[in-house]
């Protein structure tokens, strides 16, 4: 079993402790956290993006796994919950896949989100790839399956990397922008 | 039945060779190599003691699981992709259906996500506002009822469940008075609602709190003491709390494991930072802390602070937010639903735990380019792999039940 972070300081089964939330705006947050980051993995490891009401990190892909690592047992964060992960086609024309990841810490009750970008040509035997994280929090584990079979990202380290909600022998990713429903399922008319 | 599955087995072999395909083999070769001594049960979708159409691979040694792999998705039925297809109104008839026990819920945490893109939420009135937590909290009560109610029949109680069911018929029938719907309301909308209560519901409310709560001590005596119920559930399906934080559980499941998180306090959303209400955690009272008996119990526990709740809602109801002839619930309900382009998560207290939509907008249109739904059922059901190994298959089912899933949301 991987600790998380209140199992790390030896509290399992107790109350945690509560530490104040010394943010009140997110925009302090995400600043001091893209500080720490920057701190530990040099200057291309993130951006903000502070476009919409939520400011979000948008990750290095290549650094992701370290990242949540860091951001899960690091003292001044604990992002020990993970809420979850969604996969957003950004359209045709922009030519990406976006992953976004939000984060909670149970001891400080800050919320993050993470994002992360990769170019992809949308052919389907070539799938947009970002690294697993479900060795840093297991609920990751369900949520990177389905990302993968309603969007078709691949998850690289993904321990069992199944479709979940859909047949095994689904063609296709139905969430993509460019999907196309069959006309058949084992000779069942399904349009 | 043998004949289908074997043509089916040969279809797969036919597809040609997908890179992506490499866990699916291996999970088949997984299957293909169990030892003697194991054997592969399978446990739904069709069974009753799986609360819907959930199907569990096990892999038993005897009487011992040895390992349990959940299949899911017999009840997918496209909501984030239905989504991406209409305006934000249109939507929240399909949010009730993902956990139809608790639809009201469900509507208030995705109206609360848009109104917070629009900015209004600041400008909703007061008493709208009580009636949202109000429907809330009867929708939790009778959520928390089923589940009470089907997890004394999985273990084999049968009179809890005829108790909770002839209850929750009463807020069903108050529910469907508000509403026009027994189940699946559409009562709670962006910016206001669909109809102010009906007159005379603040009343009848009242009696109905009047004559639950006495119920609920019956319903205490009958099921929590009970000696044979605790034999059943203490010391079964153990999770303790870094577990279930890694594997993103919460809701009862969660307080259960002894974390104080609940969400209505934690982000003190709507009118909740102005009602008192107490939020239950798991003692290990019967046995040890985070056990199937500590989850029923939060359970319980919060239906009295639920019915408190909606003491206080009727409280100020009838007097300083009393119904009025101008009154107006549909006054701030936008025509179009314009917000701009931005992303935005919002989470709400379900009665499974945390529900979370995740809204990707886009310029000049009220049709959203992604809504992504976090489901508290199907995180709490990731645990169950977990709680599961070398438990009797008996207590598999005690297991499952005190994770109180609905399908519905699980496959969206």
């Amino acid at each position: 079993m991987i600790g998380c972070a209140i199992a790390n300081r030896g509290i399992t089964g107790r109350l945690p402790v509560w530490l104040p939330n010394t943010y009140t705006k997110m925009e302090e947050l995400i600043t001091r956290i893209h500080a720490l980051l920057i701190a530990q993995f040099g200057e291309q490891v993130a951006t903000i993006e502070s476009s919409g009401l939520q400011p979000a990190l948008v990750v290095d892909p290549a650094l992701l796994p370290q990242v949540c690592l860091l951001l899960r047992d690091h003292a001044d964060t604990y992002f020990d919950f993970l809420s979850c992960i969604s996969a957003v086609d950004d359209g045709i024309e922009a030519g990406t896949f976006t992953v976004v990841y939000h984060l909670a810490s149970f001891p400080y009750n800050y919320q993050l989100t993470l994002k992360v970008v990769v170019p992809n040509d949308r052919q389907l035997d070539n799938l947009p790839s970002v690294p697993s994280v479900s060795g840093v929090w297991r609920t990751a584990d369900w949520h990177e399956r389905e990302a993968f079979d309603l969007m078709g990202v691949y998850f690289e380290g993904h321990p069992d990397l199944r479709r979940i909600l859909l047949p095994e022998d689904w063609e296709g990713y139905p969430l993509r922008k460019d999907y196309e429903e069959a006309e058949m399922y084992h000779g069942i008319a399904i349009k | 039945m043998r004949m289908q599955l074997s043509t089916r087995s040969t279809d797969n072999m036919s597809l040609p060779d997908n890179p992506y395909r490499h866990a699916q083999r291996a999970y088949e070769e997984r299957l293909a190599a169990i030892g003697a001594e194991e054997m592969i049960i399978n446990m739904g979708p069709q069974h009753p003691s799986t609360h819907g159409v959930l199907r569990l691979q096990l892999i038993t040694d005897g009487e011992l699981v040895k390992e349990v792999i959940p299949h899911i998705g017999y009840l997918h039925r496209c909501f984030e992709k239905h989504a991406e297809s209409m305006n934000y109104g249109k939507t929240i008839p399909f949010t009730d259906r993902m956990d139809y026990l608790a639809s009201m819920n469900n509507s208030h945490a995705f109206v609360m996500g848009v109104e917070r893109m629009l900015g209004i939420d600041q400008q909703i009135p007061k008493r709208i506002e009580y009636i949202r937590v109000l429907v809330c909290e009867l929708n939790r009560i009778a959520s928390h009822l089923i589940a009470i109610g089907t997890y004394g029949i999985d273990i084999g109680a049968f009179t809890p469940f005829m108790w909770c069911f002839r209850d929750r018929e009463h807020i069903m029938n108050m529910l469907e008075w508000a509403s026009g719907s027994r189940m699946l309301y559409n009562y709670i909308w962006v910016g206001g609602l669909f109809y102010d209560l009906p007159v005379d519901f603040e009343s009848r409310c009242g009696e109905f709190i009047n004559y639950f709560k006495p119920k609920l001590v019956e319903l205490d005596e009958l099921l929590t003491a009970n000696q044979i119920f605790i034999s059943r559930t203490a010391n079964i399906g153990t999770l303790p709390a870094d577990v279930a934080i890694n594997y993103g559980c919460s809701g009862p499941m969660l307080r259960a494991s002894g974390i104080k998180w609940d969400l209505r306090r934690v982000d003190n959303y709507s009118v909740y930072p102005e009602i008192e209400f107490d939020i239950p955690v798991g003692s290990g009272e019967m046995g040890s802390l985070g056990d199937c008996w500590d989850r029923f119990k939060v359970r319980v526990d919060e239906i009295r602070e639920s019915v408190r709740i909606i003491e206080q809602c009727l409280e100020r109801l009838t007097r300083e937010l009393k119904r009025t002839a101008d009154f107006d619930p549909r006054a701030l309900v936008p025509k179009k639903v314009n917000v701009k382009a931005q992303d935005y998560y919002v989470r709400a207290e379900n009665p499974k735990g945390e529900l979370g939509f995740y809204f990707v907008t886009q310029e000049k249109s009220d049709i959203p380019k992604r809504v992504k739904a976090r489901g508290p059922s199907f995180h709490n059901l990731s645990v169950l792999p977990e709680l599961a190994k070398g438990v009797l298959i008996a207590d598999l089912v005690a297991i499952l039940g005190s994770i109180d899933i609905v399908l519905g949301e699980v496959d969206r």
